[in-house]
């Protein structure tokens, strides 16, 4: 399946994408991210060209400052969680820096323990301090709520709104949830075989 | 009745520089393998393999006309190292190597692709380089397979016969390694000795593997 997107989203701006699986919403996110390359078009993160094919323009991943949160946390197995939060730290930022992150997020008490000890809930709490040690530019969500339940689900969404006010840095997320969409976004891409079908504003577009 | 130590001490010298040296390489060339979209990726793995299915005498074969010093490669080491490769401990090294190469090779290739995806491309996104991510997330996250390769690598290497047959010959104290000396020792009706070599040899091996399957049993113990 060809995806086909164009879109643009604000400096301080929380966008979801909404759609069936395959339809290309976890595929966008990682090309923004430059863990995928698209084959034609550019991303560019305000004046910055982080991807043009047609300049051959492709900054590396570590070089972009997207922060990403994925579907399965990706924690380090081999380092506690005050290791995981430390990794993303830039040179010269000291431990109190870190210490201050897992207290932001409510988990400092967990700050020895490890990921394998954790719930999903701990487990993402940890991924957000971990992507916001890095100071990202953009934050890129993919579905980081779907392996929760309903409660701590709901806590997440109340962290991440949180976030967005506080940070004034654009949020992309993907979600199959209607509801959590309504609560969080300003505005939502519903794709559906890799196109966008509509944008606009989350309680005209999901018909709750 | 005293025994000749010096095959066993030849045969752990050889373990232990062979499995030293396929550390220092292959890892590197597992980790190019596991990432690696170019066409030059499925040969290279065929090649790395087939030291597995090869009949060590047919390797050892070809070993011994490479590394003559009417060959090339044998030729430019005479020539500018004033070193012979052929019946020197050198050349059952170099041979040890290349026999031994996937059992290191492809077990640490089968632990960084059992790595989840996510794990690496977490870490490039926080900033890091590659070498970064393979030396503070995926080597960390992959012992097992590193201890696979170390152990098997070198329980291989301790017992090997056919290659170092054909590249270095029975010389005592050079190429003469406990595996030899256990077929010469038979050949002669020597017995005792014969067990005394293959003894030593099976509780190397087999203490080496007990320590592998304890330590990756624990290993998994503690990631549950």
């Amino acid at each position: 399946m060809d995806l086909f997107v164009e879109a643009e989203v604000g400096s301080a701006e929380f966008a979801c994408f909404y759609g069936p699986s395959g339809a290309g919403k976890t595929t966008i996110l990682r090309m923004i991210a430059g863990l995928t390359s698209p084959d034609e078009g550019f991303v560019r993160f305000g004046e910055t060209l982080w991807f043009d094919s047609k300049a051959k323009i492709n900054v590396p991943t570590r070089l972009r400052h997207a922060g990403f949160l994925f579907q399965d946390y990706a924690l380090f197995p081999n380092m506690t969680v005050r290791g995981n939060v430390a990794y993303a730290r830039k040179r010269g930022t000291d431990a109190a820096t870190v210490d201050a992150m897992l207290d932001r997020v409510g988990i400092r008490a967990l700050g020895d323990q490890y990921p394998v000890m954790l719930s999903g809930g701990q487990k993402q709490r940890v991924a957000l301090a971990r992507a916001f040690m890095e100071k990202p530019a953009v934050l890129l969500l993919d579905e980081p709520l779907s392996a929760l339940d309903w409660e701590m689900r709901r806590k997440l969404q109340d962290d991440i709104a949180g976030i967005h006010k506080n940070f004034s840095i654009p949020l992309l997320m993907v979600s199959h949830d209607p509801l959590e969409i309504t609560k969080l976004a300003d505005t939502v891409y519903c794709l559906e075989q890799g196109r966008i079908r509509a944008t606009g504003k989350p309680e005209s577009l999901l018909q709750l | 009745m005293g025994y000749d130590f010096e095959p066993l001490l030849l045969s752990l010298k050889l373990a232990f520089l062979t499995t030293a040296i396929l550390f220092a390489a292959g890892v590197p060339l597992a980790w190019w393998l596991s990432r690696s979209a170019s066409w030059l990726r499925l040969p290279l793995q065929v090649l790395v393999t087939m030291p597995l299915v090869l009949p060590p005498t047919v390797l050892g074969f070809y070993l011994l006309l490479g590394l003559s010093p009417t060959s090339w490669i044998g030729g430019l080491f005479m020539k500018y190292l004033h070193l012979r490769l052929v019946f020197t401990f050198i050349g059952i090294t170099i041979g040890s190597v290349i026999f031994s190469l996937p059992f290191m090779v492809n077990s640490v290739l089968a632990g960084f692709e059992g790595l989840p995806r996510s794990l690496s491309e977490a870490s490039r996104v926080l900033g890091k380089t590659e070498l970064q991510t393979l030396f503070h997330v995926l080597l960390p996250n992959m012992k097992p397979a590193l201890l696979t390769g170390l152990a098997l690598t070198f329980a291989h290497t301790m017992g090997e016969f056919g290659v170092v047959l054909m590249i270095g010959g029975k010389i005592p104290g050079v190429t003469r390694v406990a595996s030899l000396a256990v077929y010469d020792e038979v050949e002669t009706l020597n017995f005792a000795a014969a067990h005394f070599y293959a003894g030593v040899l099976f509780t190397i091996s087999f203490v080496f593997l007990l320590m592998l399957f304890l330590v990756n049993r624990r290993f998994y113990r503690g990631l549950q």
